[in-house]
Formats: structure tokens, C-alpha cells, sequence
């Protein structure tokens, strides 16, 4: 039951819309379904009667035509919001977000700015099989000229958007489809947070798990595990994709010694693979074990709940990771 | 289209010659530039808009400074035409800090915010999109432009094309689309392209007022996109012109030109728009014999200014080089 | 089925003499347990196993001197039957053997296969990089990561052993010397010699009124039975550990002239031995101890010291030396600092004087505080506020 003073992640994201709208007059919100329907994960519901068509705009199912109408309304001074399904969905306007959006700033010489924000669900735990369930955050964060966030709490998934509308570039922000029923407490006051530094959820010596959106959570249930067997496990919520907080990882894993990334993308060539990188670059030395990840089997996600489970980073997996880790696997 | 008169129309002598002088630069300009490629100072792609110059010509003289202006990779005309300075133009195909975009765009992404030229695009239909937006900007905003956007036949092909004529007829935005048809895309010729090669009839589909257009006729285009622009600026939505031209040229400078026949090269140079518009001037008695030679010497004598400002140009220093990834934090 | 091999628990330890087993075989044991105590020319050493299992047997007699590296006992991986004694396969066995006659399988851990034989020594970049920095002979650790990795816990424990001795402030008395200490004799030597050759010593001292201190310890101990009374020295520990706490620059380690503060404060106590020698083994996060567990830890540090059962962490670990010579009646203390830390801090006698306060002449008892600090990470004003901070809370113990 919901009491005034809890607030779901979902709902989160709906006061900062409308915050958003009734702040400035050059945001809007346009996307498939956003409002009639009230939005496919009922984001935008509400909207629509509060501030009109015109600024709770429905778009046809035609990605590559409105998120390039949003990224061209960004160059034409207005502030959108652009709301796509999925990211698998988004693929269909990769040519825009990548081609356009991210290079139009470099290819001018720094004549023109795109400010647009453009929002996604990410994220596989529904039994939306193959085609809604992928999580590509990372070929987002590939690309410069781009930022990429990706709200694991409530607070972020409210804060992160007026940062992102104010930020003078492309913003992708990725939210978890699991994530939108979180539920937590609403804070008398919205804290203030940045979209530049990673967070420490949680600090601990033994080792460092490094996460981002949906997995945070399970990241933090693995951390309770490890801690009832006496190893304390620090937990970093990277929150920005894209430009990675380098120092906050390095200075966690110079800590600790140790690492294990968790990313429900695939293995090869992810997320995952390049905070690697990064710590095998810039920390070698400081690094007591073998980094290690826990990310999605190589497998298009199944439809049948046990494999779409099997396929996924589990709690255990991270737990036993870190166990193999420390040598008590 | 007629291969035999001209549209019964008379332009004032000033505007005419006008025309006449910027088809003449855009000529220039690109025989120069095609030299230089040659002599290897201008390098990546390089497409020429020789045979073409009455599109961009006729259309961008139809329109006004506070418009937007979107186009495509073969842009140096437009971008003459809307006023960039063939210095910043040349120095930017150098890739000196001088040119229009330090460098970092190169021929196919000339742009100009003092213009409102939005590029310079090389994704075929990647424009179209961002003319949608830029249109919906300004139709939020109440703000009284026309979006002129370029693209050739090629794109008609493309998912961005049928996207962004939905989108701009269902929302009723002030989008002008130009469709340049010169009958290939790079080497494949619209009857090996599109099941209906009548262009202008896709964009009847989408219930947007479209016509076909004379583009070797640069009166005819200048009085085609006059209209249209007075339309769309009126509020009644998008307008869709289909300007049927030809390059003369190769697609880019390493395109053999195997694809068609000489003959139809020449046949299409017999309707050239400089010549065209030159016998036309002087049919009316609007051009002296002395006009030509002193509009071709100026513009020969431009694009002389633009090689030189190019040549002394400067290199942006590589510690630069990471720099417009992303706005750079105020100082 | 693995082998628990003699660990070295210093640089300077290349054998040891078990003195117990406190396992026998078919206990279960796990990370961390003590299996056995063992001889060492420091101290009698709790030795920890590194893995779990089941005793399967043991290899050494009580009594048996043996080089490091040296097997003391088998242990039956959790999960494998404690009966099967299988090796793994060797490079070295014939092809045919592995095929006709395939040893049982013992689940491998999800990411890191069994290193092959004579493959390069599993060392972790950290720990080669510590090594390094504490002089650590990487050839003669054993490994306990993962695979027999030798990890950075490998080689702090190795470094703290070498150097777990404090600095030889006492005289060592005309008690007969042992080989035992002699080897102390030696190591005690090479780590002065070390930090009088490399560290830039500097001497602060100071007076400490202990009016305050006496009668509230009267007052506290009068409420207490005997054995829970608190010592004088408790609080000069808790005053110390506080003091650096708010000083980081005399709290950490100095390593090729980089200084590494800890945010945790381990205050080393010198403690003598009978037959001479020193060891200043640490009372743990001494600043967030409240007194009585500070008093029951010192005195079972004291008592174990002495009983030569200390734990090879109690020597890794101190983050700077607190020495109170109060004992042999010396005044004034100037120590020399126990590298790699960076700070030693002395006590005297409290003795009663003179003390003028105001236009008052009064005798109390007063205690002489001297702080020898690392010049190369400090300087003497930051010493002065160091001590002055001590003296401070010395005049408030009920806030200790």
C-alpha cells in the first residue's frame, strides 16, 4: 500500500517531468504512447491533461523520425524529452542518436549544441523474450560526444533529469524496466546529486563490486551475503556511462585490491570489459586477484522464466565470484 | 520541363543577374576545387555540384536570412549561396583552423550558425529528421521560419524520407523539401531505385503539396520555391519540390563514371543552367556583352581570394583535438 | 586434496620448529583457524590455515625444525571425500594414464583453472609492488590467494614479522642470552640501524600535570574489582591513539619516502621480554576502544607476549610506537622510530613536583611525554600540537 510519504521510482520520474514542463516553457515530452495512453510504462500518465498535445506529444511509430525530430528541435532551441519504448526499439533511430546528435557539435566546430535528453527502458526480469529485453547501455557509451546515465534509485531517476535537461549535449538515459515499481521513501526534500561521479553504495574493504542501474540492487543483495561470511564488499553504482567517473573506481579498487564488475550486458565487449580495461590500465599494480565480471549468458534473453533467470547476473553468481576471488569458492 | 522554351516569365534585370552570378561562383568554385583534390590539397570526399547550380541557386535565393537551411554532402553551392564566405568554405576543405568548422567537417559538413546552416550532412536522408525538428522548434515557438531542406533522389529510398514527411505533414510543420533529383544515387539510377520514379508523387502520398520542377532552369526553380516558401510561411504545412537536375560530373573524385552513357552527359550539357539562363538574359536584352566576362572574372577572382586565405591558413594544434566532443565547461 | 605448507610469516623467517598441532586428523577446519604452533626466532607463532577442509593427516612431529615451504599437513577440500588421496595430474604423467585411468573430479572454481605445473608463480601485482616496497623476498612466501597465489596479505604479514620489533629504547637486560635472542639481538639491530640510517629524526618532550588523571583514576578504580582496575598506561594509550587520530601525519607508513596515512589507529605498545629483547605488538583501532578494553587488551597482550603466543596479525599491523619506560624509573624517554612508521611517542616516571599554576606553587604528580618524529613527513610544529593535544586530554580523562 502506498502511504504520502513513499514514492515509487516511476512516480519519480513523473514529478520531474512535470517539474521539467512547468518550469520551462521550451521542455516537451514526445515519444510513442506518452499521451493518451499515458505512457508505455506509465511514466507520462497524468500528463497530457495537465499540459496539452502540444507538449505531451504522441509520435507515430517511426523512432528514426521523432527522435531526429527531437534532436533537430534541440538544435532549434527547444528542450525535448524523448521517450523511447526500449532500447531495442531505439536501434531503429541509432543513425540519428550517433550520426547526428553526437557528432553535430565536433563536425561544426563547436557552432552548435544539442541539447536533448532522450530516455529509455533497459533491461531484461519480464519474460519479454529477444526484442525487449536487451540491455545495450554500452553502445551508447561507445560513442563521444554523447552522455549516458543510467538512475539506479529513486533519487536519481528524479534528479537526473532536469541535470540532463540543463546539460547543453545529447543525454541517453537509460532506466531499468524493473526498476519503475521500486518503492522508497519520498525525501522531504530531493537531495542534491551531480551526473558526474559514480556512487559508493556501500564501502567495504575486501573487495570492489561495480554496477549500474538494474543490477545495483542485486549487486547490494550479494554485499549482505558476502558480509554475513565476513567479507565486506563495496559497492560503487557507476550512475554515469558515459563519461565514466574513472577516478572513483580506481580510487575504490586501489583500496580494496580486488574487483568484480556486474552487467547485464553480454560479456564480450561490454561495460564490463571496459571498466576492466581501465583497472587493468590504471591499477594494475594495486590489483590482488584476477578481475572478474558477472554479466548476461551470450544468448539472446529466453522467454521461459527459469532461462530468462539463468541468463541473467543472480545475487548467487556475484556472491560466488567474489568467493572464487578470495579463494573460499 | 521544356528543352525548347522558357517559362514565360521576366525577372527583374538585378535579380536575374544575381542568379546568374551565384550559378557562375558555384561553377567556379568547384572547378577549383576539383583542381585542387588534384593537386592532393583537398582530400576525403569531394563531391561536385557542376550542372546542378540552378537548384541551389534558385531555391536559397527564394528564401530569406532567418530560415534554416538543412542540406546535404554535395554543399559547397548552398553554402556560397546562403552567404558563408568562400574564404571559411575553402580554408574548411584545406582543413585549416580558418575554415567554417576549424577543420573538422571537411567538404561534406560545411556549417554556419551566423547563417542558420545546419549542415553538411553525409548520412543520405540523415538530414530530414533534423529539418522535422528544426521546423517543430519553431512552430512551438511561434516563430515565423521556413526549414528548407536538401537531399537528393537517393534518399527518397530511405525509411528517414517517409518518416519525416509523415511527421511533418501529420503535425502540419513550415518544412520546404527540396528533392534534388539528379537521377542517380552515386551510381545507381532511379529506375534501378524506386518502383515509382515520379518522386513528387510519394510526397502527394503523405497529403503534402508537391511539384515538379525544371532544376536547369534556374527561373523556373526560383519561381517554384517562391511559392512554396510563401505557403509553407503562411502555415499551411509542408511543401515538397522536386527539382529535376544532373551533375555533370562524376559522383566524388574517385568515381570512374562507368554507370552512363556519354551521350546523355552531353545531351544534359546542351541544357546547361548557366547557358540556359545566359540565353534567356539575352533573348530580354538583360545582358550586355561585357556582364559576363565581368561576373566570371569576379568570380574567378573569389575563389582566387578563397585559395589563397586557405593556403595561409593555419593548422588547429592536436592538443586541441579532443576538444567540441561536448561543451567545454565555462572558464 | 591440497597440502598446507610451513608459511613464512617474515622476510627474516626461512624455517620454523613446530611446538604443537592444535588440529589432528578428521577435523574440519577453515580460513583463518590455528592449526599449529610454531617455533620461530621471534616468538612462538599461532600459524592460520589459508584453506578449508578436512585433516586428512599430519606430516610433522612436535619438535620438527623445517625450512618454509615445507608440507605440514594434507587437507581434504570441502566437499571431497576426506578418504581420497588423489594428486592431480602432472604434466609429466603419461598421456595414456590420464585417459584410461581419469582422476575424480573436484569441481573447479567458476573462473580460474588449475594452474599447470611449472607454470610461472602466481604473485598478484599488488603484493609484487608491496614487496618491494617492504623488502619482502617474494622466493621464500607461500602463496595463499586462489591457486597458491601469493597475495599482498602474503607479504604484509611476511613484512610485519620482519619487522615487528620495537626499538631497542630498553637496555637489554643481563639476562642470559639465548640463540632465540640473539636472533632478536640481530633484528632488532638491522631495523634500528635502518631507521637511524634513513629516517630524519626529530625530539619533541613536554610536561604532563597528571592531577587530574591520578584522581580520577582513584575515583573510577575505587567503584571497580581488582582485576578491572585501570593502569595509568591505559590512558596514555587511549590518549595517544586519540591524538593521532586528529594527527594522521604520525599515524601510518613511510614507504621509498611516501607516506601512507591509516585512518585506523593500531598503537604498537613496547613490551620487554625476560630474556631481553622488545616486541610491540598492536592493540587494534585503539582510538574507538573505550578504556577497559583497551586495560584487558593490554594486559592480555602483555601476557602473551611473554608467553611467546602472539598472532602474527598483533605484529603486522601497529600504525606508530607507544613506549612507557616509566617502569625503570627513566625520566625522560627519546626513542627511536620502528620503520615504516613514522612516530614513537614516550612516557616517563610520573613523579611529583613542583608545579606553578596561576601564583599557586603546588606538588603533583606530572608525567615527562616525548614524541620522536619522521621529519620527512612532519615537521616540529605539527609535533608540538601533537603533544600538546596529548597533554590535553590527559586533563580530561573522563572524555577517554
Amino acid at each position: 500500500m502506498n502511504t504520502p510519504t513513499r514514492i515509487s521510482y516511476r512516480e519519480a520520474l513523473r514529478e520531474a517531468h512535470r517539474e521539467a514542463l512547468a518550469k520551462d516553457p521550451r521542455v516537451f515530452l514526445i515519444g510513442e504512447d506518452v499521451g493518451r495512453y499515458g505512457g508505455s510504462y506509465a511514466v507520462s500518465k497524468g500528463l497530457l491533461e495537465e499540459f496539452g498535445p502540444e507538449r505531451i506529444r504522441d509520435a507515430p511509430l517511426s523512432e528514426l523520425g521523432f527522435v531526429g525530430a527531437g534532436i533537430g528541435a534541440a538544435l532549434g532551441g527547444m528542450r525535448p524529452i524523448v521517450e523511447v519504448m526500449t532500447v531495442n526499439f531505439s536501434l531503429l533511430a541509432l543513425d540519428q542518436i550517433v550520426n547526428t546528435a553526437a557528432t553535430l557539435r565536433h563536425m561544426s566546430g563547436g557552432q552548435f549544441s544539442v541539447p536533448v535528453v532522450i530516455r529509455m527502458a533497459t533491461g531484461a526480469g519480464r519474460q519479454l523474450a529477444a526484442q525487449h529485453s536487451h540491455s545495450l547501455e554500452v553502445w551508447y557509451a561507445h560513442v563521444p560526444g554523447i552522455k549516458v546515465l543510467a538512475p539506479a534509485t529513486i533519487e536519481d531517476a528524479h534528479g537526473m533529469l532536469s541535470l540532463a535537461l540543463d546539460d547543453p549535449d545529447p543525454t541517453v538515459i537509460f532506466e531499468h524496466a524493473l526498476l519503475y515499481n521500486l518503492e522508497g521513501e519520498r525525501p522531504s526534500s530531493w537531495p542534491q546529486i551531480d551526473i558526474e561521479r559514480a556512487a559508493v553504495r556501500r564501502s567495504g574493504a575486501d573487495v570492489s563490486l561495480i554496477c549500474y542501474g538494474g543490477t545495483l540492487w542485486k549487486t547490494l543483495a550479494a554485499a549482505n551475503t558476502l558480509a554475513s561470511i565476513g567479507i565486506e564488499a563495496e559497492v560503487i553504482d557507476l550512475r554515469v556511462l558515459r563519461p565514466l567517473d574513472e577516478e572513483t573506481i580506481l580510487a575504490s579498487v586501489r583500496r580494496t585490491h580486488r574487483a568484480v564488475v556486474v552487467d547485464e550486458g553480454w560479456k564480450t565487449c561490454s561495460l564490463a570489459a571496459e571498466i576492466m580495461a581501465l583497472m587493468a590500465e590504471q591499477a594494475f599494480y594495486d590489483l590482488d586477484a584476477p578481475l572478474s565480471r558477472v554479466c548476461s549468458a551470450e544468448v539472446p534473453i529466453p522467454y521461459a522464466k527459469h532461462m530468462e533467470e539463468a541468463a541473467l547476473p543472480q545475487p548467487q553468481r556475484i556472491v560466488d565470484s567474489v568467493k572464487t576471488m578470495l579463494g573460499r569458492g | 520541363m521544356s528543352d525548347t522554351g522558357f517559362l514565360p516569365v521576366k525577372l527583374p534585370r538585378e535579380l536575374s543577374l544575381s542568379l546568374l552570378r551565384d550559378m557562375v561562383r558555384i561553377r567556379r568554385f568547384e572547378e577549383a576545387c576539383a583542381e585542387l583534390y588534384g593537386q592532393g590539397k583537398i582530400r576525403g570526399f569531394l563531391h561536385l555540384y557542376v550542372g546542378e547550380e540552378a537548384v541551389a541557386v534558385g531555391t536559397l535565393h527564394a528564401l530569406n536570412e532567418q530560415d534554416s537551411i538543412v542540406a546535404t554532402y554535395r554543399e559547397h553551392g548552398h553554402a556560397l549561396v546562403r552567404g558563408m564566405s568562400a574564404e571559411s568554405i575553402m580554408a574548411e576543405m584545406f582543413g585549416k583552423l580558418e575554415g567554417c568548422c576549424r577543420g573538422r567537417g571537411g567538404s561534406m559538413h560545411l556549417f554556419d550558425a551566423a547563417t542558420r546552416f545546419y549542415g553538411g550532412n553525409a548520412i543520405v536522408g540523415g538530414g530530414l529528421p533534423l529539418a522535422v525538428g528544426l521546423a517543430l522548434a519553431d512552430k512551438m515557438q511561434s516563430i515565423d521560419r521556413v526549414t528548407a531542406c536538401f537531399f537528393g533522389d537517393g534518399a527518397v529510398a530511405e525509411g528517414a524520407f517517409h518518416e519525416s514527411l509523415n511527421l511533418a505533414a501529420l503535425w502540419q510543420l513550415p518544412v520546404l523539401f527540396l528533392c534534388e533529383n539528379n537521377r542517380y544515387g552515386m551510381g545507381t539510377a532511379i529506375e534501378r531505385a524506386e518502383s515509382e520514379t515520379d518522386l513528387s508523387r510519394k510526397a502527394a502520398s503523405y497529403r503534402i503539396p508537391s511539384e515538379r520542377v525544371d532544376g536547369m532552369d534556374v527561373v523556373a526553380v526560383y519561381e517554384a520555391a517562391t511559392a512554396a516558401a510563401a505557403s509553407v510561411r503562411s502555415g499551411e504545412g509542408p511543401r515538397f519540390l522536386e527539382l529535376l537536375t544532373y551533375r555533370y560530373r562524376a559522383h566524388s573524385m574517385f568515381d570512374p563514371d562507368l554507370y552512363r552513357d556519354k551521350a546523355e552527359i552531353e545531351a544534359w550539357k546542351k541544357r546547361g543552367p548557366i547557358h540556359n539562363l545566359t540565353n534567356r538574359l539575352k533573348a530580354q536584352g538583360d545582358l550586355t556583352e561585357d556582364d559576363f566576362p565581368q561576373l566570371d572574372a569576379d568570380a574567378r577572382a573569389e575563389v582566387q581570394r578563397a585559395v589563397e586565405f586557405a593556403e595561409q591558413g593555419t593548422l588547429e594544434s592536436t592538443d586541441d583535438l579532443l576538444r567540441y566532443t561536448l561543451t567545454e565547461p565555462a572558464a | 586434496m591440497s597440502e598446507f605448507k610451513l608459511p613464512s610469516l617474515g622476510a627474516d623467517m626461512d624455517r620454523g620448529r613446530l611446538l604443537e598441532w592444535r588440529v589432528k586428523p578428521g577435523d574440519v577446519v577453515k580460513k583463518g583457524d590455528v592449526v599449529a604452533v610454531v617455533d620461530t626466532t621471534k616468538a612462538a607463532i599461532d600459524v592460520e590455515i589459508w584453506s578449508s577442509g578436512t585433516v586428512q593427516d599430519l606430516l610433522l612431529q612436535p619438535g620438527d625444525d623445517v625450512p618454509v615451504g615445507t608440507p605440514m599437513l594434507r587437507l581434504a577440500d570441502d566437499g571431497e571425500p576426506a578418504t581420497v588421496a588423489t594428486q592431480p595430474p602432472r604434466m609429466s604423467a603419461p598421456p595414456q594414464t590420464l585417459m584410461s585411468a581419469p582422476a575424480p573430479r573436484v569441481a573447479p572454481p567458476a573462473h580460474a583453472a588449475p594452474p599447470p605445473a611449472a607454470a610461472r608463480r602466481r604473485i598478484s601485482p599488488a603484493a609484487r609492488k608491496r614487496a618491494e616496497e617492504l623488502g619482502v623476498d617474494l622466493n621464500k612466501l607461500t602463496g595463499t590467494g586462489p591457486d597458491a597465489a601469493v597475495t599482498i596479505e602474503d607479504v604484509l604479514r611476511a613484512g610485519a614479522a620482519s619487522t615487528a620489533v620495537a626499538p631497542p629504547i630498553a637496555a637489554v637486560g643481563a639476562a642470559p642470552i639465548s640463540e632465540r635472542a640473539s636472533a632478536m639481538r640481530q633484528t632488532i639491530a638491522a631495523a634500528m640501524a635502518r631507521s637511524k640510517r634513513e629516517i630524519p629524526h626529530y625530539y619533541l618532550a613536554t610536561e604532563v600535570p597528571l592531577e587530574r588523571a591520578t584522581d580520577w583514576l582513584a575515583r573510577a578504580n575505587a567503584e571497580r574489582p581488582v582485576t578491572a582496575r585501570i593502569l595509568m598506561a591505559a590512558l596514555f594509550i587511549k590518549a595517544t591513539a586519540l591524538a593521532a587520530h586528529k594527527y594522521p601525519e604520525m599515524n601510518g607508513f613511510c614507504r621509498d619516502g611516501t607516506f601512507e596515512a591509516r585512518s585506523d589507529v593500531n598503537v604498537g605498545v613496547a613490551i620487554s621480554l625476560r630474556q631481553g629483547g622488545l616486541v610491540a605488538p598492536a592493540l587494534m583501532n585503539t582510538d574507538s576502544k573505550p578504556l577497559d578494553d583497551i586495560m584487558r587488551g593490554l594486559t592480555d597482550l602483555v601476557k602473551r607476549t611473554r608467553a611467546f603466543s602472539l598472532r602474527a596479525s598483533e605484529l603486522s599491523e601497529p600504525t606508530l610506537t607507544l613506549t612507557n619506560l616509566g617502569e625503570q624509573g627513566v625520566e625522560l624517554v627519546q626513542g627511536v622510530i620502528y620503520p615504516p612508521q613514522v612516530a614513537l611517542v614516550g612516557f616517563g616516571k610520573p613523579t611529583r613536583r613542583a608545579w606553578v599554576e596561576g601564583n599557586t606553587l603546588r606538588l603533583i604528580p606530572v608525567v615527562s611525554l616525548s614524541l620522536a618524529a619522521d621529519h620527512r613527513v612532519s615537521d616540529g610544529h605539527r609535533g608540538a600540537l601533537f603533544l600538546a593535544h596529548i597533554r590535553e586530554l590527559l586533563q580530561q580523562p573522563d572524555t577517554l
